[in-house]
């Protein structure tokens, strides 16, 4: 096929409604790694709705590097092996809006990048995905010059970098609206 | 979040709070409040749209007629991003994912499915016009009576032992994706008194760029409740709610079997700088 330069408009979003409880998720969905693989941590937190009440009808997908910064392009997301890394993830919040997902701290995937996993959020309520990023806390110079955080206001720029947690595991809410409301993103063409 | 705002009918398990208070007003509206609530936003649109602004194209996430909206959309613009790396890449799906017959819904149970036997197919395609080639799409849907196999679905309308509705598949070399189903019903919601769903299937999409993730409704053309549905309205431009309705296919009806459906999805642009291999057909 030759390159085709048709500039389509893009079919708009819906709400992923309330029903998607028997159709989206599925067994170890939430398990990028097995808990007993070395270097697994928890990356959890809370979806809050903007008088600050948890959201029990969120869905979250993360995609990720694995440790090394590489980019998985096996597939087995749907069926997992507890072996391959695919890189994706799926949770649907529980009733107190939690989320868990069991994975790995994503390494840089450019000397210097900071890393991040890439988040989308679907809600009741919610009329179309939303974007933003998990940062790592660590690598505060690689943090101090990522171009998408240093072009945001220090209050703003927190809100997309996860707290360490004394035994490893990576804690992240999301806030829809309100304080601390979570940077959102848009990108071109979009 | 109450029963009110919700389009549920049972949130027995589900955690009460306070917002309570602002929904419970809501439950009290009347249909021509929420369609004269719609039709006001509409017509400023419009008159934007006259006066230059640009055309819409994809819903408001601040739309109030949808009561659920109001406490869930961020009030900040969404801050623009170069995509990078790992957000230039897709998670890959394969044929270990997901099985051949996954696209046949009316085939899950014992016996046939009650409703309309429907064949709904399409493509994939990125803002290019590409395909989006062996991606995974999955779709989930009430059955013919408007009724979803979900523990928070407590309408009063029969389950149907040998459908639940759930779906998945992955697109051809062209982006082409097919799926037999059954025809679903509108279902009624508590956004508002007397509140109806249009009849819908909900599709959800990957592409070769995890900035194309999305997750949207296909509807059925000329449904009457069109212009009542505060969710399908959160799309303010004509032209942009029609992308979301499929066309009548008689080509793609069968002969004695099944009426057929075509409904084409363009994913937002992909920003990858794309290899010659990748584009070969």
């Amino acid at each position: 096929m030759t390159q085709n330069s048709t500039q389509l408009v893009a079919t708009p979003g819906q709400t992923i409604g309330p029903f998607y409880g028997y159709a989206l998720p599925y067994e170890k969905d939430s398990q990028l790694v097995h808990r007993a693989h070395a270097g697994s941590i928890r990356l959890h937190g809370v979806v809050y709705d903007g008088q600050g009440t948890p959201i029990p009808d969120a869905l979250l997908e993360i995609w990720q590097a694995d440790e090394t910064g590489v980019i998985s392009r096996e597939t087995g997301s749907l069926v997992r092996d507890d072996h391959t890394f695919t890189g994706f993830g799926r949770a649907a919040v529980d009733n107190e809006g939690h989320y868990t997902f069991t994975t790995v701290n994503p390494g840089a995937t450019q000397e210097g990048k900071a890393p991040f996993i890439s988040l989308v959020v679907f809600a009741r309520g919610l009329l179309n995905k939303l974007h933003t990023r998990i940062y790592l806390p660590e690598d505060t110079d690689a943090l101090a010059n990522d171009p998408l955080l240093s072009s945001l206001p220090e209050e703003r720029r927190k809100t997309l970098i996860a707290t360490r947690e004394a035994n490893g595991d990576l804690y992240f809410d999301i806030r829809l609206q309100g304080e601390n409301e979570t940077v959102f993103l848009s990108y071109p063409g979009a | 979040m109450t029963a009110n705002t919700d389009e549920t009918f049972d949130e027995s398990h589900v955690i009460e709070n306070d917002s309570a208070v602002i929904d419970s007003d809501a439950a009290a509206d009347s249909q021509d409040f929420i369609t004269n609530q719609i039709n006001k936003i509409h017509d400023e649109y419009q008159q934007g749209k006259a006066e230059g602004r640009p055309e819409e194209t994809q819903p408001r996430i601040d739309f109030a007629p949808y009561r659920s909206s109001v406490l869930r959309h961020p009030t900040k613009d969404l801050h623009h991003a170069d995509p990078e790396t790992i957000e230039l890449w897709s998670p890959a799906f394969g044929h270990r994912d997901v099985h051949a017959l996954e696209a046949d819904l009316t085939i899950q149970h014992n016996g046939e499915p009650l409703g309309e036997r429907i064949v709904v197919r399409g493509k994939v395609l990125d803002g290019a016009g590409r395909p989006v080639r062996n991606q995974l799409v999955e779709i989930w849907q009430a059955n013919a009576a408007g009724r979803y196999i979900h523990k928070r679905d407590q309408h009063p309308a029969p389950i149907d032992p040998n459908f639940t509705g759930v779906g998945r598949c992955l697109t051809g070399d062209d982006g082409s994706y097919e799926f037999t189903t059954i025809k679903p019903a509108p279902y009624p919601w508590k956004n508002h008194h007397n509140a109806w769903r249009p009849a819908h299937i909900h599709f959800s999409l990957f592409g070769t760029d995890f900035t194309q993730r999305m997750i949207t409704q296909m509807y059925f053309p000329g449904d009457p409740l069109f212009s009542l549905d505060p969710i399908y309205q959160s799309i303010t431009d004509q032209q942009a709610r029609d992308r979301l309705v499929a066309t009548y296919d008689h080509n793609v009806t069968s002969h004695e079997w099944a009426t057929g459906y075509t409904w084409d999805i363009v994913l937002s642009g992909s920003n990858r700088t794309w290899m010659e291999d990748e584009d070969a057909e």
